[in-house]
């Protein structure tokens, strides 16, 4: 059980590239926090130094309040899950999970009964004199868990443990991770590029972006309220719409039609001395087919008509696809945000809209749709700096 | 890995009754192919054969005969006569001992310098392409080239290094002699066995060692109880072409003593019996015994490997 806290640090590789930059988190005892970001913004950089791995440039890491940058990482009394699990091939099950302890000079017979309950608590009490080359993904996920929990370390980090496993397993195991951390209740760190596991595993989410921290909060806050458009893009799935407006008036003007913001969302730009041009951001499920809603209900908000491209029905949902004319919204963060998901080659002109409407939308492929979106939940953004307009936090 | 491979091809239609025990029914396209590998390895196993069987039996023919080509008239089959004769002279066994010696202590040493030059070429990071190069120098020398400036270096009149160590004449007595021919050994064959360990290096993930570090292990604890078990199958693979090797000495013994005081390895009498003395029938006998021996020591270590391949609950079983 520690707290952690991460002070100014900075890692600056030889040859001048800069990994982390000044990175100050706080994580309290016992939580468990996720740093999240595209690949190569830091995380595991960030991951590495907690564990002593690699050195700190500059900048202090306290654990329990007690500066630990010099310590070797045995000295620090941490746990690591490694992505590849870095199990011992030589050694089974027992063996591997044992090994931390008997390193420690820990008698034979507490070594037995700490092993075997951790095997208990994993459900692996029947693998254990196997090899892990004898192992599926899953066992072995859990075999590389084990290692880390039988040694009660003050923290565990957990370098995307569950990256490697397939889609279905991935799921049951984010939760059985989620729930042995509660369990245990021992500060954690996870690390991954997976937004989904950020929003449902953590306490607390940090996204990072190229070294530098972009924000720090409760998954919900994050989702609600992103400090720019690097996090509103990338928390969230599928991912928030951006479409270029003009802002003029108290009037927001896009590719959907003119719309009134609400007196919430005009106050918010106001104070945030909003320039004329914006970029705004609406999620998916503020969106609605106009049809199932009452007049008095649409007042808030804004319809506008179009050609329905693709209309996706997920049961409880549908998402109904749309291409909005004119221009695509631009900036250096959607660009990035674009390349690490790849979608730069997919080739789809225009900017697209995804919506999420009520399993009831009788919207049809390929014909037009009268859909209504919520104008007291727009974001605004800066195209310049990327700056949430409308932050609330 | 999770992931089973699936052997691409044609598999058993399922039309076909389900394979009974032995052989799986092949389909005509498995057996088109596996008549096609067979003639593929044909001409390398033929000229292996003309080159390797061949003379093996061939040797074993002549030290079944008393065959000396200065009494070419006596020529005759006496079945085991040679065997007994050379088991039985205490001329075979000092050379027995002298090889076996100079191969257990030369290899234990190129095992452990090798190890650490391995390591030292495994973490440098500047001028690592100028490091292995420098290292490998000694391995491109050839043999006799590099036993002759031993054996120069070693002379009691123009010796540096006997000047240096106030040797009289090392190269006239038994222990010193054998020491230098050791020396000569391990400083030209290091590095072969540096470069087969640096192999067995990269095969242990970095994730490996990172967790033991993790796990609260201190850099020994590290190498022994991560490093050499993971990557024993490729010291076992350094040992075993080394020791090998180091069994059918002959150019350094050759150079630098010619075998007198008792410094003669195996290989060494079954020239002079062979070659100079033209006794083909004991000559062969001795080449005989030498390929046994190397075949038994062969065998220990494919036997050791079959035991020993990490991450298998196999292990042993076949």
């Amino acid at each position: 059980m520690a707290e952690i806290i991460l002070d100014k640090v900075t890692k600056r590789y030889p040859d001048g590239a800069l990994a982390v930059s000044e990175a100050d988190i706080q994580i309290a005892d016992g939580e468990f926090i996720i740093l999240v970001g595209p690949s190569g913004c830091g995380k595991s950089t960030m991951l590495n130094m907690i564990a002593g791995l690699e050195d700190i440039s500059s900048g202090e890491l306290r654990i329990d309040g007690q500066r630990v940058n010099e310590k070797a990482p045995k000295d620090r009394d941490i746990a690591m899950v490694f992505q590849s699990y870095a199990l011992y091939p030589h050694m089974s099950v027992r063996e591997n999970m044992a090994f931390p302890l008997r390193l420690a000079k820990v008698d034979d017979a507490t070594v037995k009964s700490k092993v075997d309950e951790a095997a208990k608590i994993l459900d692996l009490t029947q693998h254990l004199e196997r090899k892990p080359a004898n192992l599926s993904g899953g066992q072995r996920q859990r075999v590389a868990m084990g290692r880390a929990i039988v040694r009660n370390p003050k923290a565990f980090l957990m370098d995307e443990p569950l990256s490697n496993l397939d889609a279905k397993l991935r799921v049951q195991m984010r939760t059985s991770v989620s729930k042995l951390q509660k369990q245990l209740a021992t500060t954690t760190v996870y690390v991954t590029h997976d937004q989904t596991e950020a929003m449902t595993l953590g306490d607390r989410v940090v996204v990072l972006r190229g070294g530098l921290v972009q924000q720090v909060g409760s998954p919900q806050f994050l989702y609600d309220n992103p400090a720019n458009l690097f996090v509103a893009g990338f928390i969230g799935s599928p991912a928030m719409n951006f479409l270029p407006g003009t802002l003029e008036n108290g009037q927001l003007s896009t590719g959907l039609g003119t719309l009134a913001l609400s007196d919430r969302v005009r106050t918010l730009a106001e104070e945030a001395k909003a320039p004329r041009e914006v970029i705004a951001g609406v999620r998916p499920e503020h969106f609605e087919d106009a049809k199932l809603m009452d007049e008095s209900a649409k007042a808030g908000g804004t319809t506008f008509t179009a050609t329905v491209d693709v209309l996706e029905s997920m049961g409880s949902d549908k998402f109904a696809y749309f291409t909005v004319e004119g221009e695509t919204a631009t900036s250096q963060e959607l660009a990035e945000l674009a390349a690490d998901s790849g979608s730069t080659e997919t080739g789809d002109s225009g900017a697209q809209l995804v919506t999420r409407l009520s399993a009831a939308s009788t919207a049809v492929e390929g014909q037009p749709a009268d859909v209504w979106f919520d104008a007291d939940k727009v974001q605004l953004f800066d195209p310049s700096s990327g700056k949430n307009l409308t932050y609330a936090g | 890995m999770s992931q089973q491979t699936v052997e691409s091809g044609p598999a058993a239609t399922p039309a076909e009754p389900a394979p009974r025990k032995g052989k799986p029914a092949l389909s005509e396209g498995k057996r088109a192919e596996r008549r096609l590998g067979w003639l593929l390895c044909a001409p390398a196993a033929i000229v292996m054969l003309a080159v390797t069987g061949w003379p093996i039996i061939y040797s074993v023919w002549l030290s079944l005969q008393r065959y000396d080509l200065r009494f070419p008239d006596q020529r005759e089959f006496v079945g085991l006569e040679n065997y007994v004769a050379v088991l039985s002279d205490g001329y075979w066994w000092t050379a027995f001992g002298v090889t076996v010696l100079l191969t257990v202590v030369s290899v234990a040493i190129e095992l452990v310098l090798g190890m650490l030059l391995a390591l030292v070429m495994h973490r440098t990071l500047v001028g690592r392409g100028l490091v292995r190069t420098v290292s490998l120098i000694p391995y491109g020398i050839v043999t006799v080239v590099a036993a002759f400036s031993w054996f120069y270096a070693w002379n009691a009149d123009t010796g540096y290094l006997a000047d240096m160590f106030g040797a009289q004449a090392p190269l006239t007595e038994q222990i010193p002699s054998l020491l230098i021919i050791i020396l000569a050994e391990v400083w030209k064959t290091t590095p072969f066995m540096a470069l087969l360990l640096m192999a067995g290096l990269a095969l242990v993930p970095d994730d490996l060692l990172k967790a033991a570090s993790m796990d609260g292990a201190t850099a020994w604890q590290r190498f022994t109880k991560v490093m050499l078990p993971v990557m024993k199958p490729a010291i076992l693979v350094a040992l075993l072409f080394r020791t090998l090797d180091a069994f059918r000495i002959f150019d350094n013994i050759f150079v630098l003593t010619k075998g007198a005081n008792d410094t003669s390895s195996v290989s060494m009498i079954t020239y002079n019996n062979l070659i100079k003395g033209l006794n083909l029938g004991i000559g062969s006998t001795m080449s005989v015994l030498i390929f046994i021996a190397v075949a038994i020591i062969a065998f220990i270590f494919v036997k050791l490997f079959g035991a020993s391949a990490p991450g298998s609950d196999q292990e042993g079983r076949r």
